[in-house]
């Protein structure tokens, strides 16, 4: 736990509902983050990776959703102390957060600039000329052509890559230290990804912003990533540097993910080879869980795992996974 | 529709509004037929100076070019001169009325569909209330408590109509409030008072612009109704008072009530038929069929 860490998340629990109809989304999440670095959690739809990224801005919808435990320290302050004036201060200011889906991001009644300017007004207390001005800088340095034009432009004058362009110009706009990026490129054409994600990868080295990429796709962790998170049923089940738990997948279900990236080899007879997959789907929220939410997708499941959920234990450089497999005896 | 092919061409969305309002019959007929009612009423109590509560004639008078053109009424005073002056009273108070109603209803649909939970419930059950009870009696309570002016009937009128607005704006804030680019205020930072009228307000207000047309419709209906009652500042000449002081003779002396009806029927004509054409331009399903 250096304190020169950007973002630490401890123990960040948040359920939805209550009594009967409790379901804890997320469980006991941990990790940390460095300035500048590339954090990727990764995982299937479901897992908990979106909950994470609202509970850090906490945005998790309140009813019925609440955070029950944990502590986010950003630059050491919890950010679950926080007033909500003082919450709104740092929203845009010092964490930004881009979209999925841009065609749906940005309001539709009002220019791409004004809604750049709106976030400068917000923080910066910039109007009329001077955020005119450093509105075009952005929509420049995120590579919009003729941004003089652009700042003008309705949103459904854009098209997708441009429309995420411009997301990416509202949330750097305030230089935050952190950008959570919710799978940014899902949306749009795989040649506009490849953009997208080069245009991510040099802002932050630019501006030495730390950024979370949430994905699902390992192929986008192992390109733009330094450390990976992998997420199931609510909680981290391994993490560590991205090349580690690339080239060592320790929990079963990381193996799974890394199995599941297409190649372009071919198996003995000349055909592409299988696409292995995961049997069995994620388990609901609302199922009760004890023991390891993987359990009953796992191919070396163990009697004790439907148990009691394991630890997560040190297997390498900061690198932890949490399986019965890796830990020594039973409980 | 891929992402990256659309051409990036357009126009601003409310002049693009504009062009297919202008664009449609329905709108214009109605647009001008608003036009040269609005501008009677403005200009014509100029043009025709003669106080309209002034004796004429012989009571009854038929229409005739000698005396009155559009006949008196029981009391011998011309129906052309009323028609000309109680065109401000009646547009007056309609227009008046419909702005409370649609300020009521907007502030009510607003509040209950972006905080939901309690307030909605709350809101809701206050606007079904408002909604059971039945309107006209109601206003006439309200205007009845009050002296009846201008003010009071207008305000009276939309204190009672404004339930619609407030469901229509709920539903619309229901829907937006749930939308990213929402979501992307709140992660800017913005507060609850800038999301709600600055940010989803805007994005709801084609139908509630379509509605306040309407509205303005039922207002003058309910301001004719309530001068029919006998309930309207009677100080004032105005469309539906000429009706209700002219009711027992309709069937001897047709002209007393039926010119004052005729213009009262167009003026809710006209502002139906804009409402149509605002409809059909602020309809973005309508718009793509261009």
């Amino acid at each position: 736990m250096t304190a020169a860490g950007l973002l630490r998340i401890e123990g960040l629990s948040v359920e939805f509902g209550s009594g009967d109809n409790l379901a804890r989304v997320l469980n006991d999440v941990a990790f940390e983050m460095k300035p500048r670095e590339t954090l990727g959690i990764v995982g299937e739809s479901g897992c908990g990776k979106s909950m994470t990224a609202l509970a850090i801005m906490r945005l998790v919808p309140n009813p019925p959703g609440r955070i029950s435990a944990g502590r986010i320290v950003l630059g050491g302050e919890d950010l679950l102390q926080a007033t909500d004036a003082r919450m709104r201060d740092i929203r845009g200011n010092r964490i930004a957060m881009i979209f999925q889906e841009p065609m749906t991001s940005l309001n539709p009644v009002f220019t791409v600039g004004s809604q750049i300017a709106e976030s400068l007004t917000l923080h910066l207390g910039l109007s009329g000329a001077a955020a005119r001005a450093r509105g075009v800088e952005l929509l420049k340095a995120v590579g919009i052509p003729s941004p003089e034009q652009r700042f003008d432009a309705y949103p459904h004058q854009l098209s997708g890559g441009m429309r995420q362009r411009v997301m990416i110009a509202m949330a750097i706009a305030c230089e935050p230290e952190l950008l959570i990026a919710d799978e940014p490129t899902t949306a749009l054409d795989v040649t506009v990804q490849a953009q997208i994600f080069d245009l991510l990868r040099s802002i932050q080295q630019a501006r030495g912003m730390g950024l979370i990429l949430i994905t699902h796709d390992m192929g986008v962790i192992a390109e733009m990533t330094d450390r990976v998170v992998v997420m199931y049923g609510g909680r981290v089940v391994e993490q560590g540097a991205t090349r580690d738990v690339l080239a060592r997948p320790a929990h079963p279900y990381t193996r799974g993910l890394v199995a599941c990236v297409p190649t372009l080899e071919m198996d003995g007879d000349g055909e592409p080879a299988d696409l292995p997959e995961i049997p069995g789907v994620v388990p609901s929220i609302w199922e009760l869980q004890t023991g390891c939410p993987f359990a009953d997708r796992c191919n070396v499941v163990l009697p004790w795992c439907r148990q009691e959920m394991p630890a997560a234990t040190l297997i390498g450089v900061a690198h932890w996974v949490a399986c019965w497999q890796r830990q020594e005896g039973r409980p | 529709m891929s992402a990256n092919s659309r051409p990036a061409h357009g126009e601003h969305p409310t002049r693009e509004a504009l062009r297919m309002f202008a664009r449609s019959p329905v709108a214009v007929v109605g647009f001008a037929l608003l036009g040269a009612i609005v501008a009677l009423a403005l200009l014509g109590p100029m043009l025709m100076p003669a106080d309209p509560f002034d004796i004429v004639a012989a009571p009854l008078s038929p229409p005739s070019f000698q005396e009155a053109l559009l006949g008196t009424d029981q009391q011998g005073r011309d129906v052309l001169t009323g028609i000309v002056h109680g065109g401000r009273a009646t547009l007056a108070v309609g227009l008046s009325a419909a702005l409370v109603s649609v300020l009521i209803g907007i502030t009510v649909g607003a509040i209950a569909g972006f905080f939901g939970g309690t307030i909605d419930e709350i809101l809701m059950r206050v606007t079904e209330f408002f909604q059971v009870l039945p309107a006209l009696l109601f206003s006439m309570v309200l205007v009845t408590l009050f002296t009846p002016t201008l003010m009071t009937i207008a305000l009276s009128i939309g204190a009672v109509s404004w339930t619609a607005t407030a469901r229509l704006t709920r539903a619309e804030f229901l829907k937006l409030k749930e939308l990213d680019f929402v979501a992307a205020e709140h992660v800017i930072g913005a507060g609850k008072g800038r999301i709600i009228w600055g940010v989803i307000l805007p994005n709801a207000l084609p139908p509630l612009i379509v509605s306040a047309t309407f509205a303005i419709g039922t207002a003058i209906l309910f301001e004719a109704s309530l001068s029919f009652l006998g309930l309207g500042d009677p100080n004032r000449m105005s469309w539906g008072l000429m009706i209700g002081s002219s009711r027992s003779y309709i069937l001897s002396s047709w002209w007393a009530v039926t010119f004052p009806g005729c213009m009262i029927f167009l003026t809710v004509l006209a502002v139906s038929l804009i409402g149509d054409g605002l409809n059909d331009a602020l309809n973005p399903k309508l718009r793509e069929r261009r």
